[in-house]
C-alpha cells in the first residue's frame, strides 16, 4: 500500500522536486476535487430535480435527455448521483474527521504520557478492532435506527481505534527524539510537547492515513446503504442508489452501473492520490 | 526456562488476549443491542401499549435488573448452556434458528477457501517471482481495484459479466431445490466467485509481499550469486522461509470473509447466518442479532488469532 522510496535514490542530476506530484497522483487529485465540488454545488447543476419522476419509462437507457438513464421509478440517475455525492462525500468526510481528531489526539497523549493510561487505552481500542467494521455498523444501526448523525458517529467510532494506533506508533517514535527530550528537560508540559513538538512531526503521515481511512469509510457506508441501513429514502447516497436499482441488474440497466462507477472513481482516485503523495509530505517523520 | 518453550508461551499469551478481547467485544455487542435502543419492552409492545403492560413485560423479561447482571447472565448462559435466548419475532429458540443456517454459511466459506487459496498463492508467488513484469503489474492493478471498491460492486460486476453478458449463470436467484449437480454448481457459482475475488485480492497482495521480503534477504541473494536459476531461487530458497508469513496472510485474508459474506448472502439471497442477521435487523429482532453478531465476531477473532499464532510458531528465531 505504502511504498517507501529510499532517500538515496539518485535523481540523475536534476534538482529533487520534493513537493511535486507525478501524473497518477494528479489524476487522483483532479477526480477527488471534482467530487468535492460536486458535493457542494451538485443540487444546483442537476438537469432534473433528483427526487421527481421525470420519465414514464423505468430503468430507461442513456439518452440525450437522461445522460445516465433513469431509475426504477423513472427518476433521472445523473441528477441523483450529483445529489448522492453530497451524502457519500459529506458523511464520510465528517466521520473521518471525527475518527482522526479523537484518534490522533488520544494517540499522542498515550504516547507522551505512557504508563497505565497508554496500556489500558491501547488494549481497549485493540479489542474494538476485533469487531468487523460492517458488522459493527449493522449492530448499531439495528439498535438505534439509521439517521445521518448516527451514521457519522458510528463510522467515526469504527475507525477511531485505527487512527489512534497509527498516530500512537508515530508519536512513540518522535517522542524518543532528542528535540523532545530537550523540550522535556526545559520543563515543558505535556500539552506543549504534543502541540509544538510531536504534532507537526507526524502531520504528513497522519494526513495520508486520513485519506486511506476516508476510503474505508466510503466503502462501509456504501455497504450499509446497500443493505438498506444507510441513508434512508427518498434520499440516497451512491450505495443506496445501487440498492434501489439492483432489480435492474439482470437487465444490465445503466441505473445500477453508474452509481457503482461513481463509488469506484472516488475510492480509486483517493488511493491513487495517497499512494503518489510526494515523499516529502508523507515521510515527514523519517 | 528452556528457550524452546518461548513460542508456546507467546501463543498462550495471544490466546489470553483473544479471550479478553472476546469479553470486551461481547460487552460491546450487548451494550449496543440492549442498552442503546432504550426500552425494549416499549419497542416490543409498540406505542399504543398501556404503562402497566410495559411494566409487566419489563418485569417478566428481567429488564429491571442492573445492566451488568443481565450482561453476565447473557454471557454465561451462552457460553455454558448454549442458550442464545428467544427470538422476539416468532418466539423460536435463537439457537435453533441459527444452527440450520450456520451449516450453509460454513459451506459457502469452505468452498470459497478451497477455490481462492490455491489461486491466490499461485498468483501471489508468481507476481513476486516475476516482479516488475507485465504479469506482476496486471495482477497488482486487478487486486488494488478489487480492494478499493465495495464488495457489492464486485458482486454486481460478476453478475453483469457471467449472467447478463455471457449468460452462463442465473443472476440473483438461489435455488432452494437443487436436484442435480449442475444445478448445485450454478447456485453456488456466483456467491463463491464474488467472495473468492474479495478474499483473494488481499491474499495475493500479502503473499507477494511475504515472498518479496524473503527474496530481499542475504541468503537468497547468495543463492542467486552462486548461479541458481530464478525459479530455483524463489521456490527452493525463498519460499520455504516465506511459508510462515504466507500462512499468516492466508488466515488474515480469510477474515475478510466475515464482511464479504454479509453482502454476498444478501445480494444472492443465500440462506446463511448473514442473511438471517440482515433480516433480523429489519425486524429489530435483537436476541437474534446479538447471537449472529457474536458468531461473526468469534469467527473473525479466531481467524486473526490463528494468523498470529502461525506467525509466532513459524518463526524459527523464537525457537533457538
Amino acid at each position: 500500500m505504502m511504498t517507501l522510496r529510499s532517500a538515496s535514490t539518485p535523481d540523475r542530476g536534476r534538482k529533487p522536486r520534493a513537493y511535486s506530484f507525478n501524473w497518477v497522483g494528479r489524476i487522483g487529485l483532479a477526480v477527488m476535487l471534482f467530487w468535492a465540488v460536486v458535493a457542494v454545488i451538485g443540487p444546483w447543476i442537476s438537469p432534473h430535480p433528483p427526487g421527481e419522476i421525470v420519465d414514464w419509462d423505468y430503468f430507461g437507457p442513456v439518452t440525450e435527455n437522461f445522460w445516465m438513464g433513469t431509475d426504477y421509478l423513472g427518476r433521472d440517475i445523473f441528477s441523483r448521483i450529483l445529489m448522492g455525492a453530497r451524502f457519500t462525500v459529506g458523511i464520510a468526510l465528517a466521520a473521518v474527521t471525527l475518527a482522526c481528531t479523537f484518534g490522533v489526539i488520544l494517540g499522542m497523549v498515550a504516547a507522551v504520557t505512557g504508563g497505565w493510561f497508554d496500556m489500558i487505552l491501547s488494549r481497549l481500542l485493540d479489542a474494538f478492532n476485533g469487531i468487523p467494521s460492517l458488522l459493527f455498523g449493522l449492530v448499531v444501526v439495528a439498535a438505534v435506527g439509521s439517521s445521518i448523525p448516527v451514521l457519522v458517529l458510528t463510522l467515526g467510532a469504527i475507525y477511531m481505534p485505527g487512527a489512534y494506533r497509527f498516530a500512537r506508533a508515530l508519536a512513540v517514535n518522535v517522542n524518543t527524539m532528542d528535540f523532545v527530550t530537550v523540550a522535556r528537560a526545559r520543563g515543558e508540559r505535556t500539552p506543549y510537547l504534543i502541540v509544538r513538538e510531536i504534532f507537526p512531526n507526524i502531520l504528513g503521515p497522519v494526513l495520508a492515513d486520513l485519506g486511506l481511512r476516508f476510503v474505508f469509510i466510503v466503502l462501509v457506508l456504501s455497504g450499509l446503504s446497500f443493505l438498506g441501513l444507510g441513508v434512508q429514502p427518498p434520499n440516497a447516497d451512491w450505495g443506496g442508489l445501487v440498492r434501489e436499482n439492483i432489480e435492474g441488474l439482470s437487465l444490465g440497466a445503466p441505473a445500477v452501473i453508474f452509481p457503482s462507477i461513481a463509488i469506484a472513481s472516488l475510492t480509486i482516485s483517493v488511493n491513487m492520490f495517497i499512494d503518489n503523495l510526494p515523499t516529502k509530505i508523507r515521510d515527514r517523520s523519517e | 526456562m528452556p528457550r524452546s518453550l518461548l513460542p508456546w508461551l507467546l501463543v498462550l499469551q495471544r490466546l489470553g488476549i483473544a479471550l479478553l478481547t472476546l469479553v470486551i467485544v461481547s460487552f460491546a455487542v450487548f451494550f449496543a443491542t440492549e442498552l442503546l435502543p432504550g426500552d425494549v419492552a416499549q419497542i416490543l409492545l409498540g406505542q399504543a401499549a398501556t404503562p402497566e403492560a410495559v411494566a409487566g413485560l419489563r418485569e417478566a423479561m428481567g429488564l429491571n435488573e442492573p445492566a451488568l447482571q443481565r450482561f453476565l447472565g447473557w454471557l454465561i448462559g451462552m457460553v455454558v448452556g448454549g442458550d442464545m435466548g428467544t427470538s422476539y419475532v416468532n418466539q423460536m429458540e435463537v439457537a435453533e434458528l441459527v444452527s440450520g443456517r450456520l451449516g450453509n454459511s460454513l459451506r459457502l466459506a469452505g468452498v470459497t477457501t478451497l477455490v481462492s487459496v490455491p489461486i491466490a498463492l499461485a498468483l501471489g508467488i508468481g507476481a513476486a517471482m516475476w516482479r516488475g513484469s507485465i504479469f506482476d503489474r496486471a495482477v497488482s492493478v486487478l487486486t488494488i481495484s478489487v480492494i478499493s471498491v465495495p464488495e457489492f460492486m464486485v458482486a454486481t460486476l460478476a453478475v453483469l459479466i457471467f449472467a447478463v453478458w455471457l449468460g452462463w449463470l442465473p443472476a440473483l436467484s438461489y435455488g432452494a431445490n437443487v436436484d442435480s449437480i449442475t444445478a448445485m454448481l450454478k447456485a453456488y457459482a456466483m456467491p463463491v466467485i464474488t467472495l473468492s475475488f474479495v478474499v483473494s485480492a488481499q491474499m495475493i497482495r500479502m503473499t507477494r509481499a511475504a515472498v518479496i521480503d524473503t527474496i530481499n534477504t542475504p541468503y537468497v541473494e547468495m543463492a542467486l550469486l552462486k548461479g541458481a536459476s530464478r525459479s530455483r531461487m524463489v521456490l527452493r530458497h525463498a519460499l520455504p522461509n516465506a511459508l510462515g508469513p504466507i500462512a499468516n496472510a492466508v488466515a488474515l485474508s480469510l477474515s475478510y470473509l466475515v464482511g464479504g459474506v454479509i453482502i454476498v448472502e444478501t445480494i444472492f439471497n443465500y440462506p446463511g447466518v448473514a442473511k438471517l442477521m440482515v433480516d433480523a435487523v429489519s425486524t429489530r429482532d435483537l436476541p437474534l442479532i446479538q447471537s449472529c453478531a457474536m458468531i461473526f465476531c468469534v469467527s473473525y477473532l479466531a481467524l486473526i488469532t490463528i494468523a498470529d499464532m502461525v506467525a509466532i510458531l513459524s518463526n524459527p528465531r523464537l525457537r533457538k
